[in-house]
């Protein structure tokens, strides 16, 4: 899960990281005030779940309360399009106003995973500013590492290496130390995925930074942080990815025109592969997982065929624990409820298959079935073509 | 022969009241597999669908002489259930759990690296050796004993090759899936490893997916030490950058993990590449008569 930066930096707050001075605004008035609060040069930010704000025009400077207030004029309500956002953009809801500070130096900090080494791993680079990825491929020897033990965790030496590293002595030597620990505390006490600060900055005054915060979260342990939960901004996603979440199902909105609708993620993205191998484009991943209920069953079939750019269905299930018999359960009750506007084209396979066949056959719909994952994805591939 | 499970292995499951533990327990004792009970803590002495339940596993591993874990207790409690399982002494855990916070697994694997356990998972479906144990929730019916073994990281992608091999007479000696979390014990390295031991098998089939670095982990192991033919197949060659694909590891990050790289590592390890899922079992055929 993703936050907004005003609320990464509210989190780094409460664990010591220094943030600049600052508050999130929704209006155009409340921005002023802030700003008014503030005093001097303030930065006004769109708060988007996406980076790259500032080329997009989400970032401006200015030099008193009503230059902060015509920002957030211009800023909030737009579109804002940038290369990580979808094509049409996403619409600016809030403000995050803060102290514009002269820099010296920018930056970077962050914790992760490591799969490979199977632990939590700090990367800090004098790089700052740029996108890490981009570093790593033009100078990788600009990005020090140290890995935290998986019981004791990152050890003060590990800090002080990381910030000797940076170049930093004196005061700023002791802030990046302190920096770099309680950030490791963030991510570990708050079940991060990342947690990242870039750049992190030196201001002309000599204090350390963290001018931006991006904190991604661990989906599979939100349940024990009911105060992340609460951070969530459903308007930052895709509303069908939202609809599915309700259900459990994982539903990811594509490009293409054939509506997918598998068990298993593996199988999900095979059946994917093999519709753009019969020359198609899948529409969606799907995948209604191990155990689903025809009520599951019911609704993966409407929130992928709420899709308007489907133009055929391909439902593509290896029965284990999902039991044939409960699919064409779930696909005959979704049919009769929806209606059948499109081509479906089912292929099924494993535990109960001869009753589910025997029921989808019995049901009187005009459903298309196949014998194999091939021969379903040609079917429903053509289904699709001609259907434009 | 076979690899991790066979006739001599006994099975404890822990979880065993709740519903899925429950039902596969069941299951993997129809097949024929041992199940000496299950655990669930608190409900010790009771029993539960005719299988006896314990407190711990300690009391399993004592009394019934389990050597073998198969889990089932849901997430934020799965990687205190490994590491019980490890502190038991059980020498193979099944972890089927999905949805294991990854924080926990770090610590988990460490733990296990001080035991002398292998973790199969979790967030996976097992291992079974057919016609010997099912340890797992793979439909057991689809598999044949047989020559080939299986490696993957997806569950219903697996039950798809086997069918395929299956259909064409074709058995598997063990089929193992490591799971699809970021974190996992046993890895691709350790199966092929396995796998290369095991006289009974003749081909291996490796399925993989995006994200992570382990298909190109076994790329450089087979390359250097494995002489028995392997079949590969990569699974989202379409999957768009940035998004988890259902599983939690399942994901290409900064432009990396992708399906492409993986296939151009394992080709020049001298893996038989399979473009289209469709084709698992017919390729695998084609191997074993070369």
């Amino acid at each position: 899960m993703k936050i907004h930066e005003y609320q990464a930096k509210a989190i780094l707050r409460e664990f010591g990281v220094p943030v600049p001075a600052g508050d999130v605004a929704d209006t155009p008035a409340a921005a002023r005030a802030v700003a008014q609060k503030l005093g001097g040069r303030v930065v006004v930010k769109a708060q988007i779940h996406a980076g790259g704000r500032g080329k997009g025009g989400g970032i401006k400077l200015a030099d008193d309360p009503s230059g902060a207030e015509t920002a957030a004029r211009a800023i909030l309500g737009m579109r804002l399009k940038t290369p990580q956002t979808p094509p049409e953009g996403i619409e600016v809801r809030r403000v995050l106003v803060e102290e514009a500070s002269p820099i010296r130096q920018e930056l970077y900090l962050s914790v992760t995973l490591d799969r490979a080494r199977a632990t939590h791993v700090v990367m800090a680079s004098e790089a700052g500013g740029m996108e890490i990825e981009e570093v790593a491929a033009k100078s990788p020897e600009k990005i020090l590492r140290e890995w935290g033990h998986p019981a004791l965790g990152l050890q003060a030496y590990q800090a002080r290496r990381l910030a000797f590293g940076l170049g930093l002595s004196g005061d700023l030597f002791k802030a990046a130390v302190a920096a770099v620990l309680n950030l490791y505390r963030c991510y570990l006490a708050k079940d991060c995925s990342l947690a990242e600060i870039n750049p992190l900055v030196v201001t002309a005054d000599g204090r350390l930074l963290a001018l931006d915060a991006k904190l991604n979260f661990d989906d599979n342990a939100l349940s024990r942080r009911p105060e992340i939960q609460a951070l969530r901004d459903i308007h930052e996603e895709d509303p069908l990815d939202v609809e599915a979440s309700k259900f459990n199902l994982n539903y990811i909105k594509l490009t293409g025109n054939v509506g997918c609708m598998v068990n298993g993620a593996g199988l999900a993205m095979a059946t994917m592969d093999i519709i753009k191998l019969a020359g198609g484009e899948p529409a969606n991943f799907l995948d209604v997982g191990g155990g689903a209920s025809p009520e599951q069953i019911e609704n993966a079939f409407r929130i992928l065929t709420s899709d308007s750019s489907v133009r055929a269905v391909f439902i593509n299930i290896f029965g284990g624990i999902l039991r044939c018999d409960r699919l064409a359960e779930g696909v005959i009750a979704a049919v009769k409820k929806l209606g059948l506007r499109l081509p479906v084209v089912v292929r099924m396979e494993g535990t109960n298959v001869e009753l589910g066949k025997k029921m989808l056959a019995e049901s009187g719909l005009a459903l298309t079935t196949a014998e194999d994952m091939g021969d379903g994805a040609r079917k429903v591939v053509e289904l699709a073509r001609s259907s434009r | 022969m076979s690899i991790l499970a066979d006739k001599k292995t006994r099975v404890v499951v822990q979880g065993i009241t709740g519903r899925e533990g429950a039902f596969h327990a069941a299951r993997c004792k129809e097949y024929g597999t041992t199940v000496v009970g299950g655990v669930t803590p608190g409900k010790g002495g009771t029993t539960h669908d005719g299988f006896p339940v314990w407190n711990t596993v300690a009391e399993a591993v004592a009394q019934e002489g389990a050597n073998c874990a198969l889990i089932f207790v849901p997430p934020t409690a799965a990687a205190d259930a490994i590491m019980e399982a490890a502190g038991a002494g059980v020498a193979l855990i099944v972890c089927v759990t999905e949805g294991i916070p990854v924080a926990d697994m770090v610590r988990a694997k460490h733990f296990l690296a001080s035991t002398r356990s292998r973790l199969v998972g979790p967030n996976c479906p097992g291992v079974i050796t057919p016609g010997q144990a099912k340890i797992g929730i793979m439909p057991g019916h689809i598999h044949a004993p047989g020559a080939v073994g299986v490696v993957s990281r997806s569950g219903t992608l697996t039950y798809e090759v086997v069918h395929q091999l299956t259909q064409r007479g074709i058995g598997q000696s063990t089929c193992v899936g490591i799971g699809g979390d970021p974190i996992q014990g046993i890895s691709f390295v350790d199966v092929l490893r396995l796998f290369g031991e095991d006289p009974e098998t003749r081909a291996i089939m490796l399925i993989g997916e995006i994200g992570g670095t382990a298909e190109e982990e076994a790329a450089a192991f087979i390359k250097a030490r494995v002489k028995k033919p392997v079949v590969g197949f990569i699974c989202g060659q379409t999957a768009p950058s940035g998004r988890r694909m259902g599983h939690a590891g399942a994901i290409i990050a900064g432009g990396k993990g992708t399906a492409a790289e993986k296939m151009a590592a394992l080709g020049a390890a001298g893996v038989t590449l399979v473009k289209s899922p469709a084709d698992m079992g017919a390729t695998v055929e084609r191997v074993l008569k070369a």
